[in-house]
């Protein structure tokens, strides 16, 4: 017996020292192609612009400076604050707050829901959830779109049943936005709530029974606690591709609802784009989504090191 | 014993919102599927059942625009599904099969990268790139630009399938004088065979599906379905994008329903 896990070790030492040499083709490419750009991108955010898109060669901080400051029409008064990207970076951020809100409203109880069938069920109402997500996120945001419609069923239907007198007016507004981005990111709620559920040990609601805690105290008390990690995973992933969208602004927003995605979008298209500013515009989005990223791999690390504990 | 567990699991209420969920999720996909079927010329008023916007899609005044961004819509899927799922395997077996190494965590960094970073910033820094490196944009770029973001979608599900296989099974192989090419393609590929489909199958559907990262490295000209769709539906939706997007929403469902079964089958004990 001993041998034999002896001679095991043998083999799969001399087996497993190659393995890490299979990453090279998965190491080449995303250094290449996803890292690189990241990079190329930074530099690109210090040059200067180009006026039918493009760059020139030229050291500049022109493109944060015009995020940050308005140095009026010809450049040469003193400094104010620019407010105009500020408000489109504020909208975006309360525009995917929203979104993610509506999804944890309607994410928590059926992620919850799903978690407590009987476990031969699970897997099925789990794929039902994700089979959207699947579905082109374009198609989804053009369907939304046909349904809130003015003239869409949606109205159609409220109207049938006589719950409004006119029809309402929800493609270009604040919330057709916000349904929109919830719309999009709703399965990703449901997803890591249901992981989180599925691992809870009921043991501890029960227990809280018995100490005659309602029904409403149990779930706050025992269990959001427990789960708390499933649901900051649940509205990160709602929340920052929220943020970045172009395609839920763009189709059911309207000129007025301007979202980061489409301030981005705006710089590389035409003639009238700017890319250094593009550039630097996107360095600063993506900046703000590391920094929510590396707070929740933080909260993470220390809920497990409270687990372990 | 048991009711009174179940009691203590259920609130009143979740069941119904459950449903409300689903019918959310559900009921744009269903309201553009019946009304691609719709024999109006307008997309208000239900005139009766018809496929004559499919018809249309196939034969009318703007299927050869749609016939040429189909082709390059799948020529673009099958291409980057294919490098991306090679390439996802081998840094799957790398992965798992290699125990602790250095640079492990920043290997699996490296391949969510693409998952992490948001979309539009991904358009962007692959715009810039191409464009520093004077890449002329056409198929080719969108090419390389996709397999990238499927990477990580058909690493998870080959990786998921691979924590289930026993590292015996090899080990038995190579203690049999079994090479370890042979232990590779004749014990471990096979058992990895649904992981690797079921990852086919997803990025195959990520690469169809993507619109923001080829609208921006697509140049000018080249279209995919998507592109082609925002294009047509930037000046209103007409019954025919209703159709076409009914086609496509049925691609997805189909070949992510294949990928849940595939999976599923036989796993591994």
């Amino acid at each position: 017996m001993a041998a034999g896990a002896a001679g095991g070790g043998v083999t799969s030492d001399t087996y497993k020292a190659a393995r890490p040499w299979l990453l090279l083709p998965a190491w080449s490419v995303l250094a290449l192609l996803s890292l690189a750009p990241v990079l190329m991108m930074l530099v690109y955010s210090f040059l200067t612009k180009e006026f039918r898109g493009g760059v020139i060669w030229e050291f500049s901080l022109a493109a944060y400076d015009q995020f940050f400051f308005d140095r009026g029409l010809f450049g040469d008064e003193p400094p104010k604050i620019q407010w105009t990207y500020l408000a489109i970076f504020w909208r975006s951020i309360w525009q995917a707050g929203s979104a993610t809100l509506m999804s944890l409203l309607i994410g928590f109880p059926t992620a919850y829901f799903i978690a407590t069938r009987p476990a031969r069920q699970r897997p099925v109402w789990v794929f039902l959830i994700t089979i959207p997500y699947w579905v082109n996120l374009l198609i989804r945001t053009v369907s939304m779109k046909f349904l809130l419609r003015e003239q869409g069923p949606l109205n159609d239907f409220l109207l049938f049943t006589g719950v409004i007198d006119s029809p309402l007016q929800i493609v270009n507004t604040n919330l057709a936005v916000q349904l929109g981005l919830f719309y999009s990111y709703l399965p990703f709620m449901v997803l890591p709530i249901y992981a989180a559920v599925e691992r809870y040990d009921f043991a501890l609601s029960e227990a809280a029974a018995d100490l005659y805690a309602s029904k409403w105290t149990t779930l706050r008390r025992i269990l959001l606690p427990a789960i708390r990690p499933g649901v900051i995973a649940g509205c990160i992933l709602v929340f920052v591709p929220s943020l970045g969208s172009f395609l839920a602004p763009d189709l059911l927003g309207g000129a007025r609802n301007f979202m980061i995605g489409s301030l981005i979008e705006e710089q590389f298209k035409g003639n009238a784009g700017n890319w250094p500013f593009g550039a630097a515009t996107s360095m600063i989005l993506l900046s703000m989504v590391l920094v929510i990223l590396l707070l929740f791999a933080r909260q993470q690390a220390r809920s497990e090191n409270r687990g372990r504990g | 014993m048991a009711q009174g567990k179940l009691d203590i699991r259920s609130y009143r209420g979740f069941r119904a919102l459950t449903f409300l969920c689903l019918v959310i999720l559900y009921a744009p996909l269903v309201v553009v599927t019946v009304y691609s079927f719709n024999d109006s010329n307008s997309i208000t008023t239900w005139d009766g059942l018809s496929l004559r916007w499919y018809v249309d899609v196939f034969t009318g005044p703007e299927s050869a625009k749609f016939k040429t961004a189909a082709v390059n819509s799948f020529v673009i899927a099958i291409t980057a599904a294919t490098v991306s799922t090679v390439i996802a395997t081998l840094a799957a077996t790398g992965m798992i099969r290699a125990g602790r190494f250095r640079l492990r965590t920043l290997s699996f960094g490296l391949i969510s990268l693409p998952l992490m970073v948001p979309e539009i910033v991904t358009a962007v820094a692959t715009l810039i790139f191409f464009n520093a490196i004077a890449l002329e944009r056409g198929l080719l770029s969108i090419v390389l630009a996709h397999i990238v973001f499927c990477i990580p979608f058909a690493y998870l599900p080959i990786s998921a399938r691979m924590q289930g296989i026993e590292a015996d099974c090899e080990q038995a192989a190579l203690d049999l004088y079994a090479t370890r090419r042979q232990a590779f393609t004749r014990i471990l590929l096979p058992l990895m065979t649904p992981g690797i489909v079921s990852g086919f199958l997803l990025a195959f559907i990520v690469s169809l599906d993507d619109f923001i990262i080829t609208n921006f490295v697509k140049g000018a000209g080249v279209e995919t379905l998507p592109t082609a769709i925002f294009g047509a539906v930037k000046r209103g939706i007409q019954p025919n994008i209703m159709a076409i997007s009914t086609l496509l929403l049925g691609v997805s469902v189909v070949l992510v329903t294949l990928s849940y079964f595939v999976s599923k089958s036989d796993s591994p004990k």
